[in-house]
């Protein structure tokens, strides 16, 4: 057992901390709210040549071959920058889907280009029926003398109107008209019948709803040979929650800072506010709420790898565990603050919508701890 | 004991029930369904209160002499709770429940009658200067200056977290006359005319996205000396009496009912998915129903002593912080409900009157800001850290 950084992961977090820091300023952030694609794609090519959009893609397709670790150091850095460029959507999500379903010559086509930060993808696999459940998906995919046509509705699809690609999931329509396995589909951002809603997402960076309107797609548009992707969807979606939980880290990080400073600063009735045994109490529990977030943050990094239950029981019990750290850290957050916090005057309501965001991100806790215990077998899934 | 009303006071139920369907119209409805914010903006308010006034209702609190109706406490619980079921626009407060008591209580008589008429039809539009940036829990070390200049006071200083200040054509505010006396005593109570020169208004927005909070600074603004309300050093005194008035003022259980309703009726549809299915937005929602319960109960029990010529007593604090911590687990709930269409920001305000077609359904769009502005229902009007001291204080003795 040893749980200290490598030196090269070392060397990763010094190199992200510092280009954060520099980079994603305050003014930098209500600048790239008025980008049209929600973030700076001159960034994203920094990204690129940095090394970081190959980072988890395989050493065959371009890609250095790193694990959820690596990722967690990113993301958690990410987060105290609130960075918006879309790298949960296309190199967690995107590139893993991809490379855990595609064809070989699927992969050739997109990981290399995923890596140099020519392509950008989505993934548009929730509705709002499904309520969180990643296999509830009612979109059809209906084959056609050509290929396939697709029709449906998504919602929460992270940084869609900036992707050239978006990976959307679908329920293929047997010959009988039954609906038969979960498979996923690479739909070009300009295909016809396709409607992107595209919507400024809290928190930052932008998100859409899709509507697909007999969607017609070649036959080379499915991923993979046609196996049901659930499987594939879970496991990248723990990996995803496992990043998502390593951002909140870096968020709450940065909002347990700000309102400590913020509580020495501030003086009412002659003394700081971090006199008053209160809000030394409060402290003291959102420092602890940070903590044990890290700590299951981690833990679902360490175990992305894992047997799928163990897998999922360790992401969903971080998305969980890590969604109530963040709500109290939060909203006490802009508690200590008084009126300031709650106004676009300081940066922490960024923060604070930024977790929320998060909190909301496939599942809330209570859908979590749900699937925990289904996995645990102690509540029919 | 018996909770039921009796057979005038269902009278008046329907009395206000068919005031209601006569008055209250489909836009000022939607209006207020699709307005995240504490009050109102003021066309709709303001509509509504001469609504109201009208119907000589425009101001249940008053005193008969001063045009209010005379209303037993029943009336006025029945009055609310109709409202608020109904779904009548939120009139800036400021004026009928805040600055209009305390004129009426210590105003001169020609302060009466020249503003009291003005806030009953709905002329005057008011907002409060209490807070200052170095001023908020401890209000009372504001710093905000009124030099007297002959019959004038000359005002220097800024208020700031003054709601709807660019919409007010008048302010009440504390403001410090004299310098060497205890904190409390050099404070005075004065009203000021908003277009007075070298008053400037600087918008802030809150995390909603909503305007409603401004700073207001004051360079060498003349008021004159006869627009003191009451006695000079005596502003303290009248400001906390109307911060009781704030936080107890009143009914709040039906509007907290009415909110969850909306909610309840969203989980309920398709726009949601059907967020009620889930067993636990059913549980949460039973929980926060329950603590309407309770309040309702306390609220009743209030308004019973003082049916009965009783005081409630210190009360009102404990009702002030449950208020703000329900009405925070209602949007809260609301958040939950909405999921992911959650996500979508919609900048453009009000809601009511987007010239595009928003990227979810018209109905969802308050949900987050109403959650996310609500976060200052434990700040404002003396925070939850400081109503949990004065109730350790004032009803506990310690
Ligand atoms: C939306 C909104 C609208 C408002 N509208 C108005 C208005 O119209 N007019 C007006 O005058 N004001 C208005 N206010 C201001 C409001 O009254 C103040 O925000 C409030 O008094 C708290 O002051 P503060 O914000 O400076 O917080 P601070 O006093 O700085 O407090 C910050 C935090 O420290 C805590 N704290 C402070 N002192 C203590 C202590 N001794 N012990 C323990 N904890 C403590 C507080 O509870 C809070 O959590 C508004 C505020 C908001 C948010």
């Amino acid at each position: 057992m040893d749980l200290t950084l490598s030196d090269e992961q070392r060397l990763l977090r010094e190199s992200v901390d510092r280009f954060v820091t520099e980079t994603f300023t305050a003014e930098h952030r209500k600048r790239s709210a008025n980008e049209p694609l929600g973030f700076s794609p001159a960034i994203w090519k920094q990204f690129a040549g940095l090394g970081w959009l190959a980072l988890p893609i395989g050493e065959a397709h371009g890609g250095l071959g790193g694990g959820a670790i690596e990722i967690g150091i990113l993301m958690e850095a990410f987060g105290r920058g609130l960075v918006t460029e879309p790298y949960l959507s296309t190199v967690v999500i995107g590139a893993a889907l991809v490379g855990a379903c595609g064809t070989g010559a699927q992969k050739q086509a997109i990981l290399p280009d995923v890596a140099e930060g020519a392509l950008t993808l989505a993934f548009a696999h929730s509705e709002r029926a499904a309520r969180f459940d990643l296999g509830h998906v009612e979109t059809t995919a209906t084959r056609s003398a050509d290929g396939w046509r697709l029709n449906g509705n998504k919602t929460a699809v992270l940084d869609g109107a900036a992707a050239k690609q978006i990976i959307v999931s679908a329920r293929i329509v047997n010959a009988n008209g039954a609906s038969g396995k979960l498979c996923l589909f690479l739909v070009p951002a300009d295909a016809p019948g396709l409607r992107v809603r595209d919507y400024a997402r809290l928190g930052g960076g932008r998100g859409c709803n899709l509507d697909l309107n007999d969607v017609a797609l070649p036959a080379d548009a499915l991923l993979g040979d046609g196996s049901d992707a659930l499987p594939a969807i879970e496991a990248v979606v723990d990996r995803a929650m496992a990043a998502l939980g390593a951002e909140a880290v870096g968020i709450m990080q940065t909002l347990l800072d700000t309102t400590l400073e913020y509580t020495r600063i501030r003086k009412q009735f002659g003394r700081p506010l971090s006199a008053n045994q209160v809000i030394r109490h409060r402290l003291a529990d959102m420092a602890m709420q940070v903590d044990e977030g890290r700590s299951m943050a981690l833990r679902a990094a360490l175990m992305a790898d894992a047997e799928p239950v163990a897998r999922s029981r360790a992401a969903s019990g971080a998305k969980a565990k890590i969604g109530k750290c963040a709500r109290f850290v939060a909203e006490q957050s802009v508690q200590l603050h008084g009126a300031m916090g709650v106004t676009e005057e300081l940066d922490i309501g960024s923060y604070f919508k930024r977790l929320l965001a998060f909190e909301t991100l496939f599942g809330g806790s209570a859908h979590h701890y749900r699937r925990h215990a289904a996995l645990s077998g102690r509540l029919q899934a | 004991m018996d909770l039921t009303f009796n057979a005038q006071e269902r009278a008046f139920e329907q009395e206000v029930r068919d005031f209601l369907a006569a008055n209250l119209t489909p836009e000022l409805k939607r209006a207020t369904a699709l307005t995240p914010s504490v009050f109102s903006d003021p066309d709709i308010g303001m509509a509504w209160q001469r609504a109201l006034h009208r119907k000589g209702w425009g101001a249940p609190g008053w005193p008969v002499d001063h045009g209010g109706p005379d209303w037993t406490p029943a009336q006025r619980w029945i009055f609310e709770a109709e409202c608020a079921r109904a779904g009548v626009p939120n009139v800036n407060v400021m004026g009928v429940k805040m600055v209009g008591p305390v004129i009426i209580g210590f105003g001169s008589p020609e302060q009466k009658n020249f503003y009291l008429p003005r806030i009953l039809s709905g002329e005057d539009y008011w907002c409060q200067g209490y807070s200052e940036p170095g001023s908020g829990s401890d209000l009372s070390s504001l710093k905000t200056r009124a030099v007297r200049d002959g019959d004038d006071y000359i005002i220097n200083g800024t208020k700031i977290w003054t709601t709807h200040a660019h919409h007010a054509n008048r302010m009440f505010a504390l403001v410090r006359t004299n310098e060497s006396e205890r904190q409390q005593d050099g404070i005075s109570f004065i009203l000021i005319d908003m277009k007075t020169p070298g008053i400037t208004t600087r918008p802030i927005l809150t995390i909603g996205g909503d305007h409603e909070v401004n700073q207001v600074f004051f360079d060498d603004v003349r008021v004159p000396v006869a627009n003191r309300v009451g006695e000079e050093g005596k502003g303290w005194t009248y400001g906390k009496y109307l911060l009781e008035f704030e936080r107890g003022s009143g009914i709040a259980s039906a509007k907290l009912r009415d909110a969850l309703k909306t909610i309840a009726d969203l989980a309920g549809s398709d726009v949601t998915g059907r967020a009620i299915d889930d067993p636990d937005i059913a549980l949460r929602m039973s929980e926060v129903e329950v603590d309407i319960d309770a309040l309702e109960m306390t609220e009743l029990r209030v308004l019973s002593a003082l049916q009965t010529g009783q005081n409630p007593g210190a009360v009102s604090s404990l009702i002030k912080l449950r208020v703000s911590e329900i009405r925070q687990a209602v949007t809260r709930l609301g958040v939950d409900v909405i999921g992911n269409d959650g996500l979508a920001v919609e900048p453009a305000r009000p809601f009511y009157r987007l010239n595009h077609e928003p990227a979810v359904s018209e109905e969802l769009l308050p949900v987050v800001p109403e959650y996310l502005n609500g976060r200052a229902y434990t700040i404002f009007g003396g925070s939850s850290e400081i109503q949990r001291d004065i109730i350790a204080k004032m009803v506990l003795g310690l």
